[in-house]
């Protein structure tokens, strides 16, 4: 089955797994930014940084036919530096324009301060203004609740914002429905143990429908698995879910919601394989 | 949306992978028990008795109420204890 992740760092990955990723039907990816495992130094580290998201990762990608996407924000680890973040932001609208950027993410909130909601509320603020698709990152563990609230809070706080446009990513049983209730498309991360399982993304499919609900790795440089959203689709088939429903969460959904950036130029793997 | 398997067949198909994280539980809180040091009023070992306790019971929701049970509390007036300025039209 064809499929696309939507969450997915794969600068983070070597070449293999793009290779591993097509052999397994992987047609689309879409990297978000996000923490590169230390705090950058300088707007410049960021501007190289998009460089190597909207260039090179493209390029390297489509050695195995795989089309790249890409979200371009400072992510809430970094936002503590709050004169970084606002150099970084103020930056953002050089790379707008390139091939393949679908929007502003993924921003959210990490330990839920009082930087990191004033740089979300400014991310939110730039998407309004240059009308961009919104990709959000929810915190870890505990603080997920009370982050996900935060975050839905700035988000129906903003009447620019356009419910269907903004995708809220890592969500788990306590954060699903309030996210679904609120207009907004919903994420669930299969991550080896911080987030979600395979098994438990087909309960929440099967207790919330397919509707903006879509599947994603979220592979990063920490311990995770590219190759996550192989395994929901084989979790779903062993719960005996037809296949309709299977692409709908994983290749059509994922089509829906990019369709609706001017710089989403996807080409169906159908088209290409008829003028192969 | 219902499951397209009926209770038998999740019974039949998970039962003995209940059965191991049942086991993979106790082991963790028999060798809690044999470690040397007292750990009883550490906060999270009463959560994780809260926890088998809503495993226990009959209740449905059992996820997100084990969620909620490790999660913060929402603060709904966080924007005034942060001191956070909000922007953007509202």
């Amino acid at each position: 089955m064809y499929y696309i992740d939507p969450h997915i760092h794969m600068v983070s990955r070597v070449t293999d797994d793009y290779e591993t990723l097509a052999k397994m039907g992987c047609v689309a990816v879409s990297e978000p930014a996000f923490w590169a495992g230390f705090d950058r130094g300088s707007v410049d580290g960021f501007r190289d940084y998009f460089r190597q998201l909207t260039e090179f990762e493209t390029k390297r990608a489509g050695w195995y036919g795989i089309q790249h996407y890409t979200w371009l924000c400072i992510n809430a680890k970094e936002a503590e530096n709050v004169s970084l973040s606002r150099e970084v932001i103020a930056m953002i609208p050089e790379f707008l324009d390139k091939p393949g950027v679908l929007g502003i993410g993924e921003i959210g909130l990490n330990k839920n301060t009082k930087n990191e909601a004033t740089i979300f509320l400014e991310h939110l603020d730039l998407a309004a203004k240059t009308d961009e698709l919104i990709l959000i990152h929810t915190p870890h563990l505990e603080d997920k609740y009370q982050g996900t609230r935060m975050i839905l809070d700035m988000l129906n706080g903003d009447r620019r914002l356009e419910h269907h446009r903004v995708l809220v990513d890592h969500v788990e049983e306590h954060t699903i429905r309030a996210v679904l209730d609120d207009g907004y498309w919903a994420g669930m991360t299969l991550y080896p143990t911080s987030k979600c399982t395979p098994e438990r993304a087909v309960d929440m499919v099967e207790m919330y429908g397919p509707e903006r609900l879509m599947v994603n790795s979220a592979g990063d440089w920490g311990p995770s698995k590219p190759t996550a959203v192989p395994d929901f689709i084989l979790a779903m088939r062993l719960r005996g879910h037809p296949e309709s429903l299977i692409r709908r969460v994983v290749y059509e959904n994922p089509v829906k919601f990019f369709s609706q950036s001017r710089n989403f130029d996807f080409t169906p793997p159908e088209t290409y394989e008829a003028v192969g | 949306m219902s499951i397209p398997l009926d209770a038998a067949e999740v019974l039949n198909r998970e039962f003995l992978d209940i059965r191991a994280r049942l086991l993979h539980l106790a082991a963790s809180l028999d060798r809690l028990d044999r470690a040397e040091g007292v750990v009883s009023d550490d906060p999270r070992l009463a959560k994780i008795r809260a926890g088998l306790e809503i495993l226990g019971g009959d209740e449905a929701e059992r996820a997100e109420r084990i969620q909620l049970l490790f999660s913060r509390p929402y603060d709904a007036n966080w924007v005034k204890s942060l001191g956070v300025e909000r922007r953007g039209e509202r």
